[in-house]
């Protein structure tokens, strides 16, 4: 398998699948912050990160 | 007890043992958890960062979620060395393995269809990205326009290029998710990256996850690799083998890319918010980098 070079796997690709995929299960604290909330969440996280200047498109979601 | 149960995936028993070294999140080395004939592969985690408001802060610190998300992987990949694993959600934590073997009860019949269903596969990443300004050489004879119109017309020419070639990019992404779904068992649309998040350079057109048995896992990686300089200006971008994240969730409502409206979903509402809408990103030209484009197999 020439093309698989393993590279450190970039951050977004991961969480594309840890965010959105794997078994949800409600646990005992996670309850909460199962599916959309970890969508927003990572976005929110990343945003602020790459530009300061963009403003969180989920504040009204707070 | 004043740590709580991370798990990281559920399998099925298996003979090797984890590496000694192995460690999950926060460094703390996962342990097997039998139960039921399944096994959750668990790791302590303090209380004081995984209870419910520490981790909801947590999950906002992109180094942290950074550290975290990379630690769960670093377990799920050690166990695709052994196994199948079926890869739980980031952050599942419970308070003490006693949750956990009740959890394990409430769901073992899912857990067993879904390992049987996902035994011996692999979810392999394909990104199809349209480079920037590819393409697209300005003659360089046509320097300076000679008058408004000229000027007019080479702004029309422009966007009408413009166009064309995302037009272009969405048939390549097309036809090579039509080939690589005909050598995968399943397969499933992510959201197109954002460049801004991504550093990748260009724009993202296809995002998708196949699920492949092993066995089929070099033909399909050469299939891949055959159609990377197929077409100039697409650059395609393989990755994994992962275990099958993507085909993990729940038997429904994992399926809201396929054939669905490209902008409908309630659960995708958070990120188009950030990614907002393609096609009038890629028409004006003028695009700011918090922009993605649509799927080609977000049907339309």
């Amino acid at each position: 398998m020439t093309v698989v070079e393993r590279r450190e796997i970039a951050l977004v690709d991961l969480l594309d699948r840890l965010l959105a995929g794997g078994v949800v299960l409600t646990g005992d604290i996670t309850l909460r912050i199962a599916d959309v909330d970890l969508v927003r969440i990572d976005l929110n996280a990343l945003i602020s990160s790459v530009n300061e200047q963009v403003p969180s498109p989920f504040e009204e979601l707070a | 007890m004043t740590g709580l149960r991370y798990v990281y995936a559920v399998c099925r028993p298996f003979g090797t043992p984890l590496q000694a070294e192995l460690r999950g999140v926060m460094g703390a080395p996962p342990a097997l958890l039998h139960h039921h004939g399944l096994v959750a592969v668990v790791s302590t985690v303090p209380e004081a960062d995984f209870c419910e408001d520490a981790l909801k802060a947590h999950l906002e610190d992109l180094d942290w979620l950074a550290a975290t998300a990379r630690a769960h992987q670093g377990v799920v990949d050690a166990l695709t060395t052994v196994t199948t694993p079926l890869p739980l959600r980031l952050a599942t934590v419970f308070r003490d393995d006693s949750a956990v073997r009740t959890m394990i009860e409430a769901r073992e019949d899912d857990f067993r269809r879904l390992l049987d269903r996902l035994h011996g596969r692999v979810e392999w990443g394909v990104k199809v990205y349209l480079e920037p300004g590819a393409a697209e050489p300005e003659p360089a004879a046509a320097a300076r326009p000679a008058s408004g119109r000229d000027y007019l017309r080479s702004r029309r020419r422009q966007s009408h290029e413009q166009e064309e070639r995302w037009q272009r990019a969405e048939r390549f992404a097309h036809r090579l998710h039509e080939r690589l779904a005909e050598r995968a068992e399943e397969f499933r649309m992510h959201r197109p990256q954002n460049a801004a998040l991504s550093g990748s350079p260009g724009q993202n057109v296809l995002n998708a996850a196949y699920l492949v048995p092993r066995a089929h896992s070099e033909e399909f990686v050469e299939l891949v690799d055959r159609t990377k300089d197929e077409e100039a200006g697409m650059r395609v971008e393989l990755t994994g083998p992962w275990a099958a994240y993507s085909f993990s969730g729940e038997v429904s409502g994992t399926s809201s890319a396929e054939g669905s409206g490209s902008s409908s979903g309630a659960e995708s509402g958070a990120r188009a918010g950030a990614e907002s809408g393609a096609r009038a990103g890629a028409e004006s030209g003028a695009r700011a980098g918090a922009e993605s484009a649509a799927g080609p197999g977000e049907g339309r």
